[in-house]
């Protein structure tokens, strides 16, 4: 454990070797890297084109957004679980609710149920948008990032839509749902949905066939499959590796087993297997959403529990019960019984689980994130060693990973 | 010694007979099934669960701080069989003067990074780890973060 000249910052690889006679060259990427995606950093030690090592070096979005939780209420930390992987707030809301709510033993009505399915759904097209433009831009086809925002830009207005807030949405509470569904919210999911698969069409023009893009993705970034469950790298790049596995399907959650999907799976393992593996995932996720709007199961949309779930704004101001309810619950929360859980979801980029500890009382006595890019990332190394420079970008691109999601 | 509640479980009472000193308690909750190990016995269980119960993934490994109560600490290690399609949750409680536990990335080696993070975020040392610096927080941070002990505002004098 040698200390850095500049704490905090390295300027070298440690224990570097340069007594085999080998001339190598360690070079800095990040943590402003464009290609990086927000503030990772690697150093790369290298012989001539090939890496002969690398770091990776993690922490700077970190904030202490664990520690955050043991001081909130158990709804006030819903917010915070948006800001983690901002690329996809509704999953981590998702796995957040359903972890305090094993904890209660809460019931969630169907609607709410379906709602959340089909929102968590638009958030995964809504990551995959953002990684295949930014993927592709990396690689050098600049015009597919433009076709993804514009569908992108689509979602994000649903999401505006049903909760006030494009990427931010914390729309999911611990019961059920922040607010009532928009009226007319059919309309505008039906008109994305119906032309979003031929936008699919559209990428896959761009892309699937192209040379360039083949050439730079085809046979990079490969590495075993056992190295990757080693590893901990969990999602797209598993089920590219020809591992069926998806957290809908294992271990259902908020109703995942009553919807008709498939899990895609390729078997080639390389950077172009992970886009077609994420391709067609965008597909069953259309899928999925359109099952959801059009088998919308009516009734309440949040739990029948008056002391977790705020009452309605009438019965507030017209029944005393509803509204010493809605006093208790802003002021001091409700409180939860005592245990731990491990809520296990599939996010966009693999698995995502909340470890809850309770203690009783009204706010969480430890929070845990296991986040997909934390795991994911931790494989860098094994994928780039021994690899070209130039495919780097390619290669870590296609982990998919987000920095908030890795730090916390 | 297994609680009666474990009697029928697999699981538990395969890794009693692995070693019936190793599992020291746990329980079946809410569907989740935890094992309590004995710190000295992590490495050799998690072996076990790993090649001979298919337990190929390590999900995470954490901590919580039972400050002031003693042992202070519990290192939770969260394991996934994608074949059985079962998890299991194994927590070892480690005492708060100078805690240390034996590494477990001989057997995945993707321990590593949360080791890592359990040594940065709460001080608990990982015997046999390949690296163990902090990871998230700068080098020169003083104090690990998470402990209960450890305020949430406020300025350093």
């Amino acid at each position: 454990m040698s200390e850095p000249e500049m704490p905090g910052i390295a300027t070298t690889l440690e224990s570097e070797d340069l007594s085999s006679g080998r001339r190598t060259l360690v070079l800095n990427m990040g943590p402003q890297h464009p290609s990086t995606h927000g503030v990772l950093r690697l150093l790369m030690e290298l012989d001539g084109e090939t890496i002969v090592r690398c770091q990776p070096d993690i922490g700077f979005l970190h904030t202490g957004i664990e520690k955050e939780f043991e001081v909130k209420l158990y709804q006030q930390a819903v917010t915070l679980t948006d800001r983690v992987d901002y690329l996809a707030p509704l999953s981590n809301n998702l796995g957040w609710c359903l972890a305090v709510e094993k904890l209660l033993g809460l019931e969630i009505p169907q609607q709410a149920q379906w709602m959340r399915v089909m929102l968590t759904e638009l958030t995964r097209l809504n990551s995959h948008l953002v990684w295949l433009g930014t993927h592709a831009i990396d690689i050098g086809a600049m015009s597919v990032f433009l076709y993804c925002f514009r569908e992108r830009e689509d979602i994000l207005r649903i999401f505006e839509m049903f909760s006030g807030q494009r990427m931010m949405t914390s729309y999911f509470r611990i019961g059920g749902l922040a607010l009532e569904p928009p009226r007319g919210w059919q309309e505008r999911v039906k008109r994305f949905i119906d032309v979003f698969p031929s936008r699919v069409d559209e990428y896959e023009d761009l892309l699937t066939n192209n040379r360039i893009w083949i050439g730079r993705t085809r046979g990079v970034g490969t590495f075993p499959l056992e190295d990757m469950l080693d590893l901990g790298v969990t999602g797209p790049m598993l089920r590219a590796a020809g591992l069926k596995i998806d957290a809908r399907k294992d271990e259902p959650y908020s109703s995942y087993e009553k919807f008709d999907f498939e899990v895609p799976v390729r078997t080639e393992n390389d950077v172009y297997a992970r886009y077609q593996v994420r391709i067609e995932e965008m597909r069953q996720s259309a899928r999925i959403v359109r099952q959801a709007m059009d088998g919308m199961p009516a009734g309440p949309w949040k739990a029948d529990s008056p002391h977790v779930v705020l009452p309605d704004r009438e019965k507030m101001k017209t029944q005393m019960e509803a509204l010493i309810y809605h006093f208790k619950i802003v002021t001091e929360g409700f409180r939860v019984p005592e245990g731990e859980v491990y809520q296990v979801i599939e996010s966009p980029r693999g698995e995502l689980a909340y470890y809850v500890v309770g203690d009783g009382t009204a706010k969480p006595y430890r929070v845990h994130m296991r986040t997909p890019s934390f795991g994911n990332l931790q494989a860098t190394p094994r994928m780039v060693e021994g690899t070209l420079i130039a495919d780097v970008i390619a290669a870590i691109g296609s982990m998919d990973f987000v920095l908030g999601d890795t730090d916390r | 010694m297994l609680p009666d509640q474990l009697r029928e479980n697999a699981l538990a009472l395969a890794a009693a007979a692995f070693d019936a000193d190793a599992v020291t308690g746990g329980k079946f909750d809410r569907g989740e099934l935890t094992l309590e190990i004995a710190p000295a016995k992590i490495s050799s269980v998690c072996g076990f669960l790993k090649y001979d119960q298919k337990f190929v993934r390590l999900s995470s490994v954490t901590a919580v701080d039972r400050h002031p109560a003693e042992p202070r600490f519990e290192v939770v290690y969260h394991l996934h069989s994608v074949e059985r399609n079962e998890r299991v949750r194994l927590k070892c409680r480690v005492s708060g003067v100078d805690p240390a536990i034996d590494s477990v990335t001989s057997v995945w080696r993707g321990a590593n990074w949360y080791e890592r993070e359990v040594f940065d975020l709460f001080g608990i040392r990982f015997h046999n780890h390949p690296n163990l610096r902090r990871i998230l927080m700068p080098e020169d941070w003083e104090g690990h973060p998470l402990r209960k002990d450890y305020p949430i505002t406020g300025y350093r004098i």
